[in-house]
């Protein structure tokens, strides 16, 4: 009935999608094909020829994590400022041309990665890829295109983070469990940070991290390998690679004090729980880990089967809803549980009931058959992301920029199958050791 | 690498966007079972799965004055347990043949989305089928979910957005159905027993009101045998209902929710056309061009590419059964809502003054027709498409006709609709937030019932 904003330039700072993106689909049946480029650029093709639509995405190793000091922001900054135009097209032509076109654009910044994607039909992939790789390497940033953009993004901030109480106590949390990494910091940027980025800044930014040796194209839809091939090497192929940085590799120290966050707003009507644990990310985890990782979180909150639903809302009748998640960056993640009481439930017994099932997994462990029945499930899954043009095309290029590689991605489905209950117990020892996590508590004020 | 021949979709959506003159859209076949259930389908084997939408006409606007939000119960209690199986055999049954299986209601009816590997399409049509003829609306479901209802309702009451959404519904439709919200209210839900909800599903569950739209790994005689055994049991008719239709609301109104948030959260809209009006694409192509999604509308261009005044501005056509509607939103700083208020009442005058102009109209018209089946990827989402051409009798050649109803709108066409439609003094805004100097506003309380 209503009708959704506009969302380009979207923040996907929702642990879920990031969640989702753990949870990569099997690409072997779609024949992905990859090459590189002598200049870097890796592209990647992925056949879907249900609708005559092609998708290109193309993904940049840089992200919110690569925000400098005092700059919390810019990564997603320059994604605005990327729609407003190059030395040969003016501010907003792209986003004309591809609408003209039929076409379908966004983009997104998380804190390992930005996005750029557009949906048109397959015939105009040539006019896209002219334009996307036109912006790769020759953006005019201007201070007058940057006033009316930092407006805009302090405007998302506020329809995002600051009108919604939930949002910013998930701000605070992550600044909290993320002791030293920049996982500590929103993608979208602090405030008082924001108000401060310029397009100097902007321009830095672009000229450090954006460049063919630090992005990955991906290509889906009604396309083959050698036409893919042949307009890569036309548009994209020409632009010169420059050195990139390494990430700054800050790892997390050993968090050894649980830590208690608790807020009250006028603008909530229930209280919200939730429990976050320092896990290990993409890099640390390698393969194995995060697999068993994403079993667990499946296993204690992945559904009505799934065990804290059948204890706390079925069983004990204590919460309204419950689950778990895991979501790992690159070079960090999270293991979290949550939960909304049943109105007259205290947030404590909510609380000590959560943590008794945790226990229990601990104390009592995990059956063959739970896990066996989840490993189906997540399998099923990945075919289910196989149903639509950009959502293998998202999971390969998430996961690409995050550090895996295609062969483990595309074997996601045998890895899971190869998961056992005692690795997931070993994860589950790892995650929940001293019981160090950062508790946060979304309360409503008091009413007379 | 060779490409298989094109399936059903496949041929369809070729039609779809190289439009006129090459094939019919022949790609959705009419499956009809011994019994008389109707569903269209493309054939799609791809992949190995199957999605299944189904709506059965009359939804939440039929709910009876005290007893707001029973479709919408009906609906969520649906997978909470049906004939032997109580709801956590129920939903374990889904989950351990991932089977993904929704119930929903909206206004003008209600229905559900299925979506099942093709392995396991017995079971899946076996649960929907237990669903829809014997669910068993235990007390413990019940008050579970009515729980959960309650919860959200009380949630959504402090959701700045929600807010200003309901209250623009609730004062726009004072005396009908659609101003009441189709979840109703914790009170009345609670007042809702399990005679209540029987009795919905027994009046409104007739095959007379169904239709279906499956897409995916499925042949027609396949189809045809899980059609007759999933909805042939279901009464014929369903029982006489009726609702009005409401007069399109022709008072403008200025309203403000005081609330102390960073940024106002702005609702806005007047009448609009219902689908079976002749004028409906000219409307279209008039609010892509003042209003619609791409950064290219004039809204987007004034409020935000020039004055970064908003994150996203935009509106649609919300075509109801009973009334045509033209609604919007926007968010922005609270010192800025007169000016973006300004702004939103000048483009509307001007667009009806003025009109579109040429590039604009071959934009939006170009947009609009080659957008539509880039969104037709996934076998829900034709799926959908499939009950929804059904519903509004639009035909199985509707996306030809549709590119060329679109492509034959004139700049004359699109300025007698604007002036039909528009009118900045009819704009009825709801306003939720802390805005600073604003005039002419009726204050109301968040609580306002």
């Amino acid at each position: 009935m209503v009708p959704g904003l506009p969302v380009r330039a979207l923040v996907w700072l929702l642990i879920g999608l990031v969640l989702s993106f753990a949870v990569p689909a099997s690409a072997k049946q779609f024949d992905v094909d990859s090459f590189t480029l002598a200049n870097g650029l890796q592209v990647v093709v992925v056949p879907f020829h249900r609708a005559p639509a092609v998708t290109q995405m193309l993904w940049y190793k840089a992200g919110a994590y690569d925000d400098p000091p005092g700059k919390s922001g810019i990564a997603h900054f320059l994604e605005h400022l990327m729609f407003r135009g190059t030395k040969e097209t003016p501010p907003g032509e792209f986003s004309r041309i591809v609408s003209q076109n039929g076409g379908r654009e966004n983009a997104s910044t998380s804190p390992d990665y930005t996005v750029f994607f557009q949906t048109v039909a397959a015939d105009r992939l040539d006019l896209v890829m002219k334009l996307e790789a036109e912006r790769m390497h020759d953006l005019l940033i201007t201070e007058d295109k940057a006033t009316p953009e930092r407006e805009v993004i302090i405007e998302e901030r506020r329809s995002r983070i600051d009108n919604v109480p939930a949002a910013l106590l998930d701000e605070q949390r992550d600044a909290v469990l993320f002791l030293n990494s920049h996982y500590r910091l929103p993608a979208i940027g602090w405030l008082s940070e924001m108000r401060g980025l310029s397009a100097d800044d902007a321009r830095r930014f672009y000229a450090t991290w954006y460049a063919p040796n630090n992005a990955v194209l991906v290509i889906a839809g009604d396309v083959d390998l050698a036409r893919v091939r042949a307009l890569a090497e036309t548009y994209y192929g020409p632009i010169p690679p420059h050195p990139v940085p390494v990430h700054e590799a800050l790892a997390e120290p050993a968090k050894v004090a649980a830590t208690r966050l608790e807020m009250t707003s006028g603008h909530v009507a229930s209280p919200e729980w939730s429990r976050s644990y320092l896990a290990p990310g993409y890099i640390e985890a390698g393969g194995k880990l995060a697999d068993a990782l994403t079993v667990l979180a499946e296993i204690l909150g992945g559904g009505e089967s799934a065990r804290l639903y059948r204890s706390l809302v079925i069983d004990k009748k204590l919460a309204v809803s419950v689950g778990a998640g895991y979501g790992p960056y690159r070079g960090a993640g999270s293991f979290s549980l949550y939960a909304e009481p049943k109105d007259g439930v205290s947030v404590a017994d909510i609380e000590a009931a959560i943590m008794a099932e945790i226990r229990r997994v601990l104390s009592e462990g995990i059956s063959a058959a739970e896990v066996d029945r989840v490993k189906n499930r997540l399998q099923a899954s990945a075919l289910y992301s196989r149903d639509s043009l950009s959502g293998v095309a998202r999971i390969i290029g998430a996961s690409l920029v995050a550090g895996r590689s295609l062969e483990e991605i595309q074997a996601w489905p045998e890895r899971i199958g190869a998961v056992t209950p005692e690795e997931i117990m070993a994860a589950a020892r790892q995650v929940f050791k001293d019981d160090a996590g950062v508790t946060a508590v979304l309360l409503p004020e008091k009413r007379s | 690498m060779r490409r298989s021949m094109p399936q059903g979709a496949l041929a369809l959506l070729c039609v779809l966007v190289v439009s006129l003159g090459i094939a019919r859209a022949n790609g959705i076949v009419e499956v009809k079972s011994p019994g008389g259930v109707t569903a269209w389908l493309i054939e799609d084997h791809s992949l190995p799965l199957i999605a299944l939408q189904f709506s059965f006409d009359g939804g939440a606007a039929l709910d009876p004055p005290g007893q707001e939000g029973r479709a919408s119960l009906v609906m969520d209690l649906l997978d909470e347990g049906a004939g032997e199986l109580d709801s956590h055999a129920f939903k374990n049954r889904l989950e351990d043949l991932s089977i993904r299986l929704g119930f929903e209601a909206s206004y003008d009816s209600v229905g559900g989305a299925m979506r099942t590997l093709s392995a396991n399409a017995d079971a899946a049509f076996d649960l929907l089928r237990l669903a829809l003829t014997s669910p068993r609306f235990d007390p413990a479901a019940i008050e579970r979910v009515k729980t959960e209802v309650a919860t959200d309702l009380r949630q959504d009451a402090e959701a700045p957005k929600v807010i200003a959404n309901q209250l623009w519904w609730r004062t726009a439709f004072p005396d009908h159905p659609y101003g009441r919200r189709s979840a109703g209210s914790p009170q009345s839900i609670g007042k809702l027993g399990t005679a209540d909800l029987r009795r919905f599903v027994d009046e409104r569950f007739g095959r007379d009101k169904l239709t279906i739209g499956v897409v995916g790994d499925i042949t027609p005689e396949r189809l045809q045998a899980l059609l007759e055994r999933t909805f042939g049991s279901l009464p014929a008719h369903a029982a006489k209902a009726v609702v009005a239709d409401t007069a399109a609301f022709g008072e403008g109104a200025l309203l403000v929710v005081n609330m102390p948030i960073p940024q106002s959260v702005v609702a806005f809209g007047e009448r609009g056309i219902k689908r079976d009006d002749p004028d409906w694409y000219v409307a279209l192509v008039m609010n892509e061009i003042l209003a619609g999604s791409g950064l290219t509308s004039r809204l987007t261009a004034e409020i935000r590419e020039k004055r970064g005044l908003a994150y996203g501005v935009g509106a649609g056509l919300s075509p109801l059964r009973h009334a045509g509607i033209l609604y919007g939103s926007v968010a922005t700083r609270n010192d800025r809502v007169g000016d973006v208020l300004e702004i939103l009442r000048s483009e509307w005058r001007r667009f009806r003054d003025d009109g579109p102009t040429p590039a604009e109209l071959e934009a939006a018209r170009t947009y609009l027709i080659g957008s539509f089946p880039l969104g037709l990827d996934t076998t829900s989402r034709l799926a959908a498409l499939l009950v929804s051409l059904q519903v509004e009798g639009l035909g199985m050649d509707y996306v030809e006709r549709r590119a060329a109803a679109l492509a034959a709108v004139t700049i004359d066409d699109v300025r007698r609709v604007a002036k039909r439609l528009l009118d900045p003094d009819r704009l009825r805004i709801v306003i939720v937030g802390a805005p600073k100097g604003l005039v002419g506003a009726t204050e109301m309380a968040v609580d306002d019932e």
